[in-house]
């Protein structure tokens, strides 16, 4: 099945890499927050990273660090920034906190939904710059502004338009019927416009494997494909 | 005066078009709002306590170190939970813990501690009653005419085995609500395809667990759903511990399920096999049927076998065995049993016509009187169209979907002989199903600002009943269809059914036509003499009120409804009355075929191209009623090729309660699909008609049946996973 093949991950994996050479690197987030058991400690052992993990400062929960300043956070809870829809956001949570979850929980950006939790269905899916990213499986201290580091740009689907306009992508969705529950649609939505962005013009066919990373289960991909192809049209055509 | 009578095709301005669903922006701008979506001042998250046990006692339940975590702020056991309780699956909720944040919440639930006494399990869908032991229920045993002395007429007898695995639901938005009191009020919004007749049961069991509250305190809201498909039908064990959470805590609580735990317990399609013997004569003329067939339904005793399906072939007999397991609980699926019934029977049908060397189309087409109401007749109906006649139906629907797939070029005897490792073929089934609208009260005010509204206690489950309802009653007031606000998905609006067994569409359309005409005649009585006639020679039509036989004599509807003063019309109107019944109709045919390729190498099916060919009586909504078709043919891809609720035989747990090995077929996997809906006369006068459940009965068989003639052997279960391709082809003679 196309949806679990590793080219839709891509994005994910160029993520990582990016992540490590700009900010605090993922591995070395898992440790200082304390969640590392005995495995991740032999495998950071070979990396001299260990070192720095020990002993475990015990931060006042009444006084976040600011994630921002402090490289060293956790496991209680963090002043973060996010720059989510072009305007800053700030959140006191743990760092274990998914930007799915502050999305919804936080922010009350409810938009992304939560289906599978487990990177699987892209019902939560958002824009982190520039790239489809499944929000279920991305820790919001990892695209919060870090030392030496600016927040990653988030773009929810409530960012695409204001309230009460239709984006073309979205508006295509309506014309083609390409929703029933509406449940997947945020996601759909969202990683259909990631792609648009970089194929502007893409054929029925490039469709189906360019939104295999999300799932419907009413069964809207029929209009799902048309929908991609008439908004590519209308965006590279200029009617949007 | 306004007629109830469904209008005539050409004067139809939004009945039977193409509307685009009028909640469709929200959704597709993501502001639309679920009850997982739902924010509370000061709400806390819940989350539940699961049996890790498929079958255990429970011993002991502590709670101590749960209410001491972090953020906890309640914690409950589920009511009737306690020493003593039988667990009957993996999943079972025992415990409900409500804290500040999601992460605490999640954290208490794992601090609780219960002690069991486990107890064998069975978790296998597929015993025979013959090794079930004490787990196979009574036989269930039906016949009809003599099985022996036809199957000694029949020339041709064939004998196989069918069978279906257990699937879930599934629902994009898991079940779940988020409840809230005030003083002794309890709001819940729930994700529910049932707004009217939950609170009900908050009542009974809320007073029955200490918590007394009356039905008119108690009120439900669906702001919109995100899918169902039968499983959501009750309050639910959540349910009501979440409105103890929120009573004992004082603050409102969301509790939603976990996907594992969705699908675990909230969604189960009962499994069914059988063995089967059909006979026919060399014709092709069917004569007998015999079938033992099995299935569960978890410990409930609900699995049926009411074979063969459709085809009423004469001297039958069946015995169906229930057999009681501990896979979880089952839940109305899409056309309860049908999909299994259509397998079984459309397959073994398939089958003998292979014995036959026949070609299936030929083989249904000649038997199409053995469908319910006989053989088709001449007669007409109202207004000179034909009679409604099942037979007539799927006679026009199979020869439409025959040219849709270009069935006579792509059919072959079993077994592709093209040379190289994909094989392609083609399959077929039909079904029924009767779609009769349920109870419906509709209320429609109009105001004198020439606004809208019409209100009943029903809710959208993503079918497009928003949409359905908004169409009726802006066609009877000759309004856009913005014209009308339509307001469902609160239980304080005028009853309306659950959205269950198709039954949504007719009902809710013909409650909407009656109220609404009635408020128009009403809005007509009063303006009749500023236009210098009587009420009876009126129209509503494009916005304006006219004289229906002197189109110049107008005025705009606002006009209209200006002269109502500062009193707005408002009429409820019940469909339970002749005029609501005539507005409706019962009992749905449709036809399908499928078209795969298989690889005989690896097993792997792909399903190249689908037809359904469907009616529904009147269609509302061309555009919405395609897409629930099309809906279906995916639904029906995934359950007859990727779809199984895999149980672990040593555990009794479920081995994929997650999306990553819960297959569900992806955008690349549905290959061509076409829909095309009986419309025109013999259809449309028999009124609306439900469309959900009927086009999922028939995939599975279609798909099925189109491996068997790709590869040339049957492949008994389903889904079609490329481990019983294999085998399949492992024991047959091609390959």
């Amino acid at each position: 099945m196309s949806k679990r093949s590793g080219s839709d991950r891509t994005g994910e994996d160029s993520r990582e890499k990016e992540n490590s050479a700009q900010r605090l690197g993922r591995r070395e987030f898992v440790k200082l927050v304390g969640t590392s058991g005995v495995a991740v400690s032999t495998v950071l052992a070979g990396e001299g990273l260990l070192q720095a993990a020990a002993p475990r400062p015990v931060l006042d929960p009444q006084q976040p660090a600011d994630a921002a300043t402090s490289p060293l956070v956790g496991p209680g809870p963090v002043r973060m920034m996010l720059d989510i829809n072009g305007a800053p956001q700030t959140l006191v949570a743990e760092p274990r906190l998914t930007l799915l979850d502050a999305l919804r929980d936080r922010l009350y950006l409810t938009g992304a939904k939560k289906v599978c939790d487990r990177g699987t269905c892209g019902a939560c899916t958002v824009i982190i710059d520039g790239k489809a990213m499944y929000s279920c499986t991305t820790l919001a201290i990892d695209v919060a502004q870090r030392p030496g580091a600016p927040a990653a740009k988030i773009t929810t689907i409530e960012g695409l338009a204001p309230e009460g306009e239709l984006h073309p992508v979205s508006a295509c969705w309506v014309d083609n019927d390409a929703e029933q529950c509406g449940f997947c649609t945020s996601g759909f939505v969202m990683a259909a416009k990631a792609y648009l962005d970089a194929h502007p013009q893409p054929a029925y066919e490039d469709v189906k494997a360019a939104l295999g990373g999300n799932l419907c289960r009413c069964g809207t991909y029929m209009g799902i494909r048309h929908a991609v192809v008439d908004a590519g049209g209308r965006i590279s055509g200029g009617k949007a | 005066m306004a007629d109830y009578k469904w209008p005539a095709a050409d004067k139809r301005e939004l009945i039977g078009k193409r509307i685009s669903r009028v909640d469709g922006p929200a959704k597709a701008s993501g502001r639309a709002t679920y009850s997982y979506d739902v924010h509370r001042e000061g709400m806390l998250f819940g989350r539940m306590v699961l049996s890790p046990h498929a079958h255990a006692k429970i011993k002991s339940i502590n709670t101590a170190a749960a209410e001491k975590m972090p953020g906890v702020k309640a914690v409950v056991a589920f009511p009737s939970i306690g020493p003593g309780f039988e667990v009957l699956w993996a999943g079972q909720e025992l415990v409900a813990v409500a804290a500040e944040t999601e992460d605490q919440s999640r954290d208490a639930a794992r601090a609780v501690r219960i002690d069991y006494e486990v107890l064998p399990h069975l978790v296998n869908d597929n015993v025979t009653p013959a090794k079930a032991g004490d787990r196979a229920n009574k036989p269930d045993v039906a016949s009809e005419g003599d099985a022996d002395a036809g199957f000694a007429k029949s020339e041709v007898v064939h004998e196989g085995e069918y069978g279906n695995a257990i699937v879930t639901h599934c629902c994009l938005e898991s079940h779940g609500q988020v409840t809230e009191w005030q003083g002794d009020q309890l709001t819940v919004w729930a994700s529910t395809q049932a707004v009217s007749s939950i609170g009900g049961e908050y009542v009974t069991a809320l007073t029955k667990a200490g918590v007394p509250v009356t039905a008119a305190n108690v009120r439900i809201l669906t702001p919109m759903m995100g899918g169902g498909f039968g499983s959501k039908f009750q309050a639910d064990r959540w349910g009501i511990a979440c409105a103890l959470l929120s009573k004992k805590s004082g603050r409102p609580v969301k509790m939603m399920l976990e996907r594992d735990h969705e699908l675990m317990v909230a969604g189960m399609r009962p499994s069914l096999y059988a063995k089967v013997k059909v006979g026919a004569t060399k014709d092709g003329t069917l004569t007998a049927w015999s079938s033992e067939s099995w299935g569960t339904a978890g410990p409930e005793e609900s699995s049926q076998g009411a074979i063969p399906y459709v085809f009423q072939i004469p001297n039958r007999k069946r015995t169906h065995t229930p057999i009681l397991t501990n896979v979880g609980p089952a839940r109305a699926w899409r056309a309860p049993n049908h999909p299994q019934y259509a397998l079984v029977t459309m397959g073994a049908l398939d089958d003998l016509a292979a014995k036959l060397n026949m070609d299936p189309l030929q083989l249904f087409l000649k038997n199409i009187s053995l469908v319910p109401g006989g053989a088709p007749t001449a007669a007409t109906g109202p207004g000179g169209a034909p009679a409604f006649s099942l037979a007539r139906v799927y006679t026009e629907e199979l020869n439409k979907a025959a040219e849709l797939m270009d069935w006579q070029k792509k059919w072959h005897p079993r077994g592709d002989q093209t040379p190289g490792p994909i094989k392609r073929g083609v399959g077929l089934s039909i079904h029924t199903w009767s779609g009769r609208g349920h109870a419906s009260n509709c209320n429609c005010t109009i105001h004198p600002d020439g606004s809208v509204e019409v209100s009943l206690a029903s809710q959208d489950l993503g079918v497009g009943t928003r949409t359905i309802i908004g169409i009726v009653a802006a066609e009877t007031l000759g309004l856009p269809l913005n014209g009308v606000t339509v307001n469902i998905g609160d239980s304080k609006y005028p009853q309306s059914g659950a959205s269950g067994g198709s039954t949504t569409s007719g009902g809710v359309s013909s409650s909407t036509r009656l109220a609404s005409t009635n408020a128009l005649n009403q809005l007509l009585a009063k303006v009749a003499p500023s236009l210098g006639a009587k009420p009876d020679d009126l129209e509503a039509v494009g916005g304006n009120i006219r004289v229906a036989a002197d189109p110049s004599k107008a005025i705009t509807w606002k006009q209209a409804c200006a002269k109502l003063g500062t009193t707005p019309v408002s009429v409820t109107t019940s469909n339970q009355s002749p005029e609501g019944r005539s507005l409706m109709s019962q009992q749905v045919g449709g036809a399908q075929m499928a078209e795969v390729s298989v690889d005989v190498e690896t097993g792997i099916v792909r399903v190249e191209k689908m037809v359904a060919v469907q009616d529904c009586g009147l269609v509302l909504d061309v555009k919405t009623a395609e897409s629930q078709v099309y809906g279906a043919l995916i639904m029906g891809v995934c359950y007859a090729v990727y779809e199984e609720k895999i149980m672990d035989q040593q555990t009794g747990r479920m081995l994929n309660a997650d999306m990553e090995f819960y297959k569900l077929a992806g955008i690349n996997d549905i290959g061509e699909l076409v829909v095309h809906m009986m419309t025109g006369p013999g259809y449309d006068e028999r009124g609306v008609i439900g469309l959900s459940e009927p086009p999922t009965v028939s995939p599975g068989a279609a798909i099925a049946n189109a491996v068997a003639n790709a590869i040339g052997v049957r492949v008994p279960n389903l889904p079609l996973t490329p481990d019983k391709v294999l085998a399949a082809l492992g024991k047959g003679e091609m390959a």
